[in-house]
């Protein structure tokens, strides 16, 4: 999709989204280059979804793609993704209350918004033990 | 005034540079696999997955570094059936580290993203009350990421279990125009083989390479006397025959296959010197002959 001010015959380049959350439809505002002017793309639900359901990122990309992005993103259940680090780390528990921890250490990072669990994570939940 | 066309680029999001972007790291990861192979079926309950499980463990047993792909993100069930359904995906410096089944068969699913057995794959969404505008869209994405996003390493083959349906040759085809062939499964079933030509008239259009046919289910042997029974009313040559398709095993349906696959452990493990183990085990002979065959090639 492409924005164009008629009156100048000029492409509108983007400015803002303004996507706040995520059972909200996005807005995309776009401004002349030329005359100033700005316009705002205001897509209904099913259009948002479409855009989001491609995995892109409206006004560009500002990270790298993280594995699994969308599907951890959008999945309205699934398990966190421990890094590799924080699982070995997980394993020097004595087996029969690695479970126990495992889930605690996941509910922390749920409660903190995180998609992943890292060593910094586990620390951060030690720590809270005043371990 | 201008129109699209003459309008370069789309004013700072890039969404085309995006998506190839994404397709460049598919490719990228994928380079390190020789082989990808699409397992297909015209219809459910063919016994797709099992096939699939079976020859991913026939191959490794010869000597092939595989890899599995569940791409029915639906109705996943290759964790369970190649035993690995307690094993959770590590995220690694390079993506995600797949699981790892019998013989050292990797193995990406969503089932081992999802908390508990019985959670069914359920999308936020903006407007969930009409996801057929959008649910295509975003399974594709998700498969692409599967593929992409799982640190494969080297591969040999890399086994891609598709849903049931004609349309997921074309789907698959959207998101992975590099696979190498397709497997088509089938029963001997009239109803089956017409939902397996509309398979393969797709895939002759799409210009993919179809590989042959697996007739699985194909009549059972009684286990106290040992004569050979009929599943279906008609059974044979004539039924499973299509043209310039060659049939590349025929299985007969054993009760241990459907025991195995419960217990995770893949029937040319347990029992390979059954007669549906013998016949995987000539259904890889035969699919890895052709990684044999290219390497003699090139």
């Amino acid at each position: 999709m492409k924005f164009l001010c008629v009156a100048c015959d000029e492409a509108m380049t983007f400015v803002d989204t303004g996507e706040a959350s995520p059972g909200d439809a996005f807005t995309a505002v776009f401004r002349c280059p030329r005359c100033g002017a700005r316009t705002a793309l205001l897509a209904n639900p099913w259009e948002t979804q479409l855009v989001r359901s491609l995995g892109v990122a409206l006004g560009g990309r500002a990270a790298p793609h993280e594995p699994l992005e969308l599907v951890r993103e959008r999945l309205v259940e699934s398990r966190l993704l421990w890094t590799e680090e924080a699982e070995r780390r997980l394993e020097r528990v004595p087996e029969f209350v690695r479970p126990t921890v495992r889930s605690g250490v996941e509910r922390h990072a749920r409660e903190r918004g995180c998609c992943e669990v890292t060593c910094e994570v586990m620390d951060e939940v030690k720590s809270n033990m005043g371990m | 005034m201008k129109t699209y066309h003459d309008i370069a680029g789309d004013g700072g999001s890039d969404i085309a540079g995006q998506v190839a972007g994404r397709e460049a790291q598919l490719r990228a990861r994928l380079a390190s696999v020789a082989h990808t192979l699409a397992i297909v079926s015209g219809k459910g309950g063919v016994g797709k997955s099992t096939v699939t499980a079976n020859l991913a463990a026939a191959l490794a047993m010869q000597g092939h570094r595989v890899g599995v792909l569940d791409a029915d993100l639906n109705g996943p069930c290759m964790a369970r059936m190649l035993g690995v359904q307690g094993q959770t995906l590590k995220l690694g410096a390079d993506g995600v580290e797949p699981a790892l089944g019998p013989l050292g068969v990797k193995l990406a699913s969503m089932d081992l993203l999802l908390p508990h057995t019985a959670a069914p794959v359920e999308w936020h969404a903006p407007a969930p009350g009409h996801s057929h505008a959008w649910r295509g869209a975003i399974e594709a994405t998700a498969l692409g990421e599967f593929l992409a996003d799982t640190v494969w390493g080297e591969l040999d083959f890399l086994l891609v279990d598709l849903p049931p349906g004609p349309e997921r040759v074309a789907g698959l085809h959207g998101v992975l125009p590099q696979c190498d062939g397709l497997i088509v499964v089938t029963i001997p079933s009239q109803v089956a083989q017409l939902t397996v030509q509309r398979s393969i008239v797709l895939a002759r259009r799409l210009k993919a390479r179809l590989l042959g046919i697996v007739e699985n289910m194909s009549g059972y042997l009684c286990p106290h006397c040992g004569s050979g029974q009929r599943l279906f009313p008609v059974e044979g040559e004539s039924q499973r025959a299509v043209p310039g398709v060659p049939v590349l095993a025929i299985i007969p349906f054993d009760p241990q296959l459907a025991r195995c696959c419960d217990q995770g452990v893949p029937i040319v493990l347990a029992h390979q010197a059954t007669p549906a183990g013998r016949a995987y085990m000539e259904l890889a002979a035969q699919v890895g002959a052709r990684r044999s065959a290219r390497e003699d090639h090139s």
